[in-house]
């Protein structure tokens, strides 16, 4: 209760604190209290008690400091009624007792899970129902991911491409993500989560474009591999610079407060982006503009060599939410089917309540950074192993689909062998596409080409017919 | 002393912008050359002489009317804003298109892009140039890069950043630098700085439309100083078009913004003196006109460059060295800059810092009489 009177504005607070009595809320409705009928869109039946008020309370309706909390008793723990001061933003009682809030709760915030380790799923836990056509689709995309990133980190190890980046051992926040959202849920995305791309069509061969970087790339060849965009899939542009989406995000998500969509946006962010300042701005934004942002935390313990324990203090990225006004749920990042049903009720309460929420799942990058990291050099190989083999989120939710007997080994073989075909004749393919052509160079600055690039493509041209031997052959000129 | 008389001085030059003297005349004939280029059908009925924010008002007014996806934002916009240049939009088109933003320079602009890659025309307000520079990522690495990054799968061109700039005889280091030159060096976005009421409203409705993302800065010193004429109507003059607002045969002087009417003070004393100078606004300052500034310096075969930031790396060594390039033959002197020193912007020295008419003018002969 104490959580939910801190984080809501003045007139909800008076609303709980006038019913607390027959309120049927704790702690335990807030975090979840769905069940298997769980289909129809008012199914937050804990919300029933405030949603009357949150649905009336928008952004725009808001909000003097002096037309609230007008009259209202006041009381506090310490039994010092109507002693308080009205403040912008609700009344603020007084109180005789120099406390200092606590830097952090004594306990941690515990991490909703739905499978144990053996895949078994957890006597009493809620879930999102997943028939079985879904949970075989989203357990063949984890499988085509994982094998489409060992092929291609191979084929940068080999020096085809220039650079990759794994998604090993976030396959289930990756794919579940996916699966729990609609098409139209704009995807800003860090650079971990091409699983997103893959949940909604983008071919294996697309992928091989853009890391090849050939003139079927729709990014023209301009940014390095894993940089991935498709307009089609609404998935933006993967930039390198960090949590710089997030901010962006919050924007994004206005425009489809303002045009009544029933999408969100969804911006992923690892541990270490949360220390970035675009971080604060994003989730400050989001929650003061009231903007359907569903921010999602992959925290995998690991900023490149840098564990969280350099990162930031208090309990993680979760706590963070609250400081916001931002509802917030701490998943197993590693669990799928904890990640579909969090993922599932988050973009409902977003769409649906028109404010943000920070998902803070927890897991662990196996991979290195990137290829240009060997992360053996900064962490133990037995932790990197733990997580690869005990605590991989596949081997447990094949064990939950296999037990329900919608897949087998045979499936498993077949399915693996042809995953690698189609992913190496990809690989062949984009090897043997030319790259785009000298002109996509100078494109895309502007909408159209002013007068200095048109100089200096003239330029540019005049000196490579003096210089051939000077530029890649491979590029049409 | 100084900083007053250099106040007097912009007031003087200002007032002359709109008397009905011959110079006056001069100057509008000039400036409003291009001004049939956005809508042949429309007559300019009506011209009241406001100052510079109420220009820049009207134009907000005009971007919100026209486009119900434009937004005006920023830090205190809903009432109006710190310089009164979004008076009345709140009021007019409600608080979901005109709304104050958290104190968040980087989430201002982060938040527009975000708004304007969805369709939207997202102006966006930093309350200070001085204050851009925590957004100077979210501009540089996002703004100006999203639509080469993504093959023009996505843009976000309906992006416009306000911010007042430079000197105001009392703002000391943080409210009173011109950072043009930082957003000079990156491609992908474009920058405008206007120099009087009728041209910030013109260009400012032109950026708003363009579809690349602008940096449009202010000249703060002139939001009440300058009055001028402006048509109450729609218009929009045209970007990376310098502009020649003083004709001359000697030496070319280049400018942009309020130094210009330094710069004009500056003309008339050598005029005094028998030297004839051509004054050209550039007023977008990439992708800049190099030819206008070209053909001047080819007839004159000098040139001065002016601006209020520190001279090294500003924009106006840019310039001198594309003319060089251009004009080696035909220049007769050195090309002189007159900008302001290699220190921060200081408050007590503002008058020894700044780029003043004097310094300009002895810049002046004696590039003439090299």
């Amino acid at each position: 209760m104490a959580i939910w009177v801190a984080r809501s504005r003045n007139i909800i607070t008076q609303y709980f604190l006038k019913t607390k009595n027959n309120c049927p809320f704790d702690q335990n409705y807030f975090l979840f209290h769905t069940n298997s009928s769980y289909k129809s869109r008012n199914r937050f039946g804990f919300l029933d008690c405030q949603s009357a008020t949150f649905m009336a309370f928008r952004r725009f309706e808001s909000v003097r400091a002096g037309e609230q909390a007008e009259a209202v008793a006041y009381g506090n723990e310490d039994g010092h009624e109507n002693q308080g001061i009205d403040f912008p933003g609700g009344r603020v009682a007084f109180t005789p007792q120099m406390k200092f809030i606590s830097e952090s709760t004594d306990k941690r915030i515990p991490c909703y899970r739905v499978l144990d380790d053996d895949g078994y799923s957890i006597p009493g836990s809620i879930f999102e129902q997943v028939d079985k056509e879904t949970a075989v689709k989203m357990y063949k995309s984890m499988v085509t991911l994982q094998i489409m990133d060992t092929i291609f980190h191979e084929a940068q190890r080999q020096g085809r491409i220039s650079f990759y980046l794994t998604s090993t051992g976030e396959e289930a926040i990756n794919i579940a993500t996916a699966a729990a959202l609609t098409p139209d849920d704009i995807i800003l995305p860090q650079y971990r989560e091409p699983g997103i791309l893959l949940w909604r069509g983008f071919t294996l061969q697309e992928f091989a474009n853009q890391c090849f970087g050939t003139k079927d790339d729709y990014g023209k060849g301009r940014q390095m591999p894993i940089h991935y965009s498709s307009k089609e899939h609404n998935y933006f542009a993967v930039s390198s610079p960090i949590a710089t989406q997030l901010p962006q995000a919050a924007g994004v998500a206005y425009s489809l407060k303002m045009d009544n969509k029933e999408a969100c946006v969804v911006a992923f962010m690892g541990d270490g982006g949360t220390s970035e300042g675009d971080f604060h701005a994003g989730l400050n934004f989001a929650a003061v503009m009231e903007a359907p942002v569903l921010f999602f935390c992959r925290n995998n313990g690991w900023a490149i060599s840098t564990p969280i324990s350099e990162q930031f203090r208090s309990d993680g990225v979760v706590v963070k939410g609250q400081g916001y006004g931002i509802r917030s749920i701490r998943i197993d990042g590693n669990d799928t089917l904890a990640v579909y049903s969090a993922i599932h009720a988050a973009r409902e309460m977003v769409i649906h309540e028109q404010k943000p929420i920070l998902v803070e799942a927890l897991t662990y990058r196996v991979g290195h950074h990137s290829t240009s990291d060997d992360s053996t050099k900064y962490r133990p190989m037995d932790e990197i192993e733990h997580w690869k083999t005990a605590r991989h989120p596949m081997s447990k939710f094949r064990k939950w689909v296999q037990r329900n007997g919608w897949w087998t080994d045979d499936e498993e073989t077949e399915l693996r062998g042809i995953i690698r075909k189609q992913v190496l004749n990809a690989i062949q393919m984009a090897d043997k596409t030319e790259k785009p052509s000298l002109d996509n160079l100078f494109t895309d600055v502007y909408d159209c080409l002013p007068l200095n690039l048109q100089e200096q493509e003239k330029s540019l041209r005049e000196t490579i017919k003096r210089h051939q031997q000077d530029f890649p052959a491979d590029v049409p000129l | 002393m100084a900083s007053s008389l250099r106040r007097i001085a912009r007031l003087s030059l200002i007032s002359r912008y709109t008397s009905t003297d011959g110079r006056w005349n001069t100057l509008r004939g000039l400036s409003t050359a291009t001004d049939d280029l956005n809508s042949p059908n429309q007559c300019w009925t009506s011209n009241k002489p406001v100052n510079l924010f109420s220009a820049i008002n009207q134009a907000l007014h005009i971007a919100l009317e026209t486009d119900p996806r434009a937004y005006v934002f920023g830090e205190d916009v809903g009432f109006g804003g710190v310089f009164r240049c979004t008076t009345g939009l709140a009021d007019r088109f409600g608080k979901r298109r005109v709304f104050n933003t958290p104190l968040c320079e980087q989430g201002i602009v982060g938040f527009a892009i975000g708004l304007a890659a969805m369709g939207n025309r997202a102006i966006a307000e930093i309350q200070f140039a001085d204050y851009i520079f925590p957004a100077f990522d979210q501009i540089v690495n996002e703004a100006a890069k999203f639509r080469y990054r993504s093959g023009n799968q996505f843009n976000c061109g309906g992006l416009t950043i306000r911010a007042p700039y430079g000197a105001v005889g009392h703002g000391g280091h943080y409210h009173s630098q011109s950072p043009e030159a930082f957003f000079c060096h990156v491609p992908g976005i474009k920058v405008v700085i206007p120099r009087s009421p009728q041209q910030a409203k013109g260009l400012l409705l032109s950026c708003i439309r363009d579809p690349n993302p602008v940096v449009f800065f202010e000249p703060k010193w002139l939001y009440r100083l300058a009055v001028e004429e402006v048509p109450e109507q729609d218009f929009m003059l045209p970007l990376s078009e310098a502009e020649v607002i003083r004709e001359g045969s000697d030496i070319t002087l280049v400018g942009w913004g309020a130094q210009l009417s330094i710069m004009e003070q500056a003309c008339v004393e050598a005029e005094k003196d028998g030297i004839s100078c051509e004054l050209i606004d550039l007023k977008t300052l990439i992708p800049w006109d190099k030819e206008t500034v070209e053909a001047s310096v080819n007839k004159t075969g000098r040139l001065l460059v002016s601006h209020e930031a520190p001279i090294t790396g500003g924009f106006g060594a840019e310039i001198s060295a594309s003319i060089v390039e251009r004009c080696f033959l035909r220049l007769e002197a050195p090309v002189a800059r007159v900008c302001g020193l290699d220190t921060p912007f200081p408050l007590v020295f503002e008058p020894f810092y700044l780029p003043t008419k004097n310094k300009m003018l002895d810049a002046i002969k004696s590039t003439v009489n090299y």
